[in-house]
């Protein structure tokens, strides 16, 4: 009886080891492959090779049905593997098993280094990146590549203004702020001003938001090269960083600003329901907050440039934007490749990604066009929100450096930024904190720090 | 599992006994059959569970370090597992959930139980549905739910707390998360149990009842002298699933990491640390190490028990 009862007790025991162990062993990895690929989208010319792509940008079935109309030598097919990390994850696994990973891949631009360290993307300077070169962005074309060799074509950025409340303002009196001291005095006069509104809120998971913040004051917080890929560079408690942080620490502790975690449902509805009265947002903000639902229609949102450290010398940041990758594992590199230019390469499919997804575009002939910057939007009352903010912030933006172990970076800073506005550690403690683990994190992964 | 396995297992046994004696062709047949029913089952565990389990288990005694590539270490990352702050302090933190959660799973499963087991009308049958409701719905379902019930902003505390005049607590701070936890996680399996402990309870010759009434027991004395010790081997099995559970602990936390990421570190039990070492981060290897890490801690601790109580359970 004894010995039957410890069998079972084992065999439990043993599944629930076997239930970890699946998660963190063999995964079958996601859809894709090229053979046995089911599209989303239908395939125009049958007969014309295919070429697997993941990505998540909204609209996008009607730019992939524009590229295999245009297109008789190969045709796209598309599968939406989920948005941002969940495609990471079943990417990473699909790396790790050697199999089941598209040959086109959408990856944030802050993400492509996690990739390329694991020799997961096809450098794609040997088929033709360099020619379309100009036709990019600058500070986008940057993020995309990594010393000579370029990674991803870019596709989307997120150059950063503020939308703001101009019916709270106007009630409390308050003016646009330009600088981040003007930013402080507007957020006590609105407090003081009897107004249920706060000035806005600083998210401790805010990740690439926090990031851009920092970047703004001159943090440059990683130096790394993937033709040097063994050495990393980690400075992430710089003096700006500790300026920005410092700054917001105050107006936590004074109750200017909410810490509530970005994008959850609460997040949302007080974007929209006039609880906040600032949303720094990326140029893919104003999007973000009119297909909130139930969006206050009362509400008047304008746009104004990001606040700045010294008005005399303005610094553009930049928060998101995606691109498109080539694996390698796709099938046929150079069609992939074609794919990776092609999509958005040409003015027809940004101007759907534009008109239908509202993306800020990275490709140059439409950033630069008039038709784009004269666009008005209704949801900013008819403002020319890419005239008067976004496309001086995209022009002003010189590109940034990711770490190869950007998730866990993030995760760190999520970590600390919490301690600090519980009133654990003050700024300068949380960084030198953050500073700490990276480097040992660094280190335990086989880098060697600069 | 115990209760299905136990009474069926020593048929087969017998009949291999018989079998060395006069081993006759009918026989072989008929073991043949068998294998032959047996085979679906095999070749899925044995796909699903057996090669899985051994190529992750061959993966822990690998590294691969994201600048440098993948070799032989051994049982280093088993050293590194248990030397890992990160991973004692999940085990830690699932310990004390331990230590809290089971118990007031058990005492709500267990009055639950002994209650409807005394109730003879309708409304016990309705209370048993509605107790073992939670249960059915999906453990991320019931996370997320409790997510917004949770919410200040759409949960229903700050009207209810409203009513007296006070500020409604927030159940996804810091220093609270831990209770909001324990509750979810109370809620949504405390009716199982029950459903356990009431079938053991309904197995009981009511004679003994009678019996008892009859030397003058009250039914307090009833439930507590009687009733429970003579359940004691389904209060044991269930608490061997709730220890198990609970060391495993991932989904609710990880649910609810998506509105308290300040609260609930990625690395707050060690699944959770295991699931993003291995996707997050890449770590493939030291998750599968810390995989199974863990499934020695859960046996250790299921043995433990198990011995500890094999006087109540029946093993001795």
């Amino acid at each position: 009886m004894k010995a039957k009862f410890l069998a079972t007790a084992g065999i439990v025991a043993a599944t629930a080891v076997a239930l970890t162990g699946c998660s963190g062993g063999s995964g079958s990895g996601g859809g894709g492959g090229s053979e046995a690929a089911s599209c989303t989208n239908t395939i125009v010319n049958a007969e014309a090779p295919q070429v697997t792509v993941w990505a998540w940008y909204p609209a996008f079935n009607e730019v992939v049905d524009q590229f295999n109309n245009a297109n008789d030598d190969v045709q796209i097919c598309w599968t939406n593997a989920g948005q941002g990390n969940d495609e990471y994850t079943k990417f990473s696994t699909s790396i790790e098993s050697g199999s089941g990973a598209p040959d086109v891949i959408q990856l944030e631009s802050e993400v492509l280094s996690s990739f390329t360290i694991r020799d997961a993307l096809v450098d794609l300077t040997e088929f033709g990146a360099d020619d379309v070169k100009a036709d990019y962005a600058e500070g986008a074309w940057e993020d995309a590549s990594s010393g000579d060799a370029v990674y991803a074509i870019p596709v989307d950025g997120g150059p950063m203004g503020m939308l703001y409340r101009q019916d709270l303002f106007d009630a409390a009196g308050i003016a646009v702020p330009t600088t981040w001291e003007e930013f402080e005095a507007a957020a006590r006069q609105l407090k003081e001003s009897g107004s249920g509104a706060i000035i806005g809120d600083f998210p401790t998971n805010g990740r690439a938001f926090n990031q851009a913040l920092f970047a703004q004051a001159g943090s440059v917080p990683f130096e790394y090269d993937s033709a040097n890929p063994q050495e990393i560079g980690i400075k992430v408690n710089d003096e700006g960083a500790k300026k920005v942080l410092e700054y917001w620490d105050g107006l936590v502790k004074d109750g200017l600003v909410a810490t509530d975690d970005a994008f959850t449902a609460d997040y949302n509805t007080k974007l929209v329901d006039g609880s906040y009265a600032v949303y720094l947002a990326a140029a893919w903000g104003p999007g973000y907050l009119q297909g909130l639902s139930d969006a206050d229609p009362t509400a008047v949102w304008r746009a104004a440039p990001l606040p700045q450290w010294d008005a005399a010398n303005p610094v553009q940041v930049n928060w998101g934007g995606s691109t498109f990758a080539v694996t390698e594992q796709a099938k046929d590199k150079e069609l992939a490749a074609k794919v990776a230019m092609g999509i958005f390469g040409n003015e027809e499919g940004m101007n759907l990604g534009v008109d239908k997804g509202a993306l800020f575009p990275s490709y140059a002939p439409v950033l630069e066009s008039e038709a784009f910057a004269n666009k008005e939007y209704e949801f900013f009352g008819g403002q020319q929100i890419n005239k008067d903010v976004f496309l001086d912030a995209a022009a002003g933006y010189e590109g940034a450096t990711f770490s190869p172990f950007q998730n866990y970076a993030y995760d760190q800073l999520t970590e600390q930024l919490y301690a600090m506005v519980q009133g654990e550690k003050d700024a300068g403690q949380a960084l030198d904190d953050l500073q700490a683990s990276l480097e040992q994190y660094a280190t335990e992964q086989g880098f060697t720090l600069k | 599992m115990a209760t299905t396995t136990a009474p069926t297992s020593s048929h087969p046994a017998e009949a291999s006994r018989q079998a060395k004696h006069r081993p006759d062709r009918n026989y072989r047949r008929r073991q043949r059959w068998g294998w032959l029913f047996v085979a679906p089952f095999a070749l899925i565990f044995l796909t699903f569970l057996i090669l899985p389990l051994v190529y992750a288990f061959r993966m822990s005694l690998f590294t691969s370090t994201l600048a440098t590539g993948n070799k032989f270490v051994g049982a280093d990352n088993y050293l590194k597992a248990f030397t890992d702050p990160i991973f004692l302090q999940g085990l830690g933190t699932v310990a004390k959930f331990a230590l809290i959660m089971i118990p007031a799973q058990m005492l709500v499963a267990l009055v639950a139980a002994l209650v409807l087991d005394n109730l003879a009308t309708w409304a016990s049958k309705f209370s048993r549905l509605m107790i073992f409701i939670p249960y059915a719905i999906p453990v991320v379902i019931g996370a997320l739910m409790w997510g917004f019930l949770y919410s200040p902003r759409f949960g229903p505390a700050s009207s209810i707390f409203g009513l007296f005049g006070l500020a409604a607590p927030e159940f996804l701070a810091q220093d609270s998360i831990f209770g909001s936890l324990v509750n979810i996680v109370t809620w949504q399996w405390a009716g199982y149990y029950m459903i356990i402990i009431y079938a053991a309870l309904r197995g009981i010759d009511p004679g003994i009842y009678e019996a008892a009434v009859l030397d003058g027991a009250s039914d307090r004395q009833i439930a507590l002298r009687i009733k429970v010790p003579m359940i004691s081997s389904s209060l044991v099995m269930v608490v061997i699933f709730a220890l198990i559970g609970t060391l495993q602990f991932f989904t609710e936390p990880q649910v609810l990491r998506g509105v308290a990421q300040g609260a609930i570190p990625v690395s707050y039990t060690p699944n959770m640390y295991a699931f993003t070492l291995a996707f997050s981060y890449s770590q493939f290897n030291y998750a599968s190490a810390i995989s199974f890490a863990l499934g020695i801690v859960v046996f250790v601790f299921s043995f433990i028990f198990l011995f500890l109580t094999r006087k109540q359970s029946g093993l001795k």
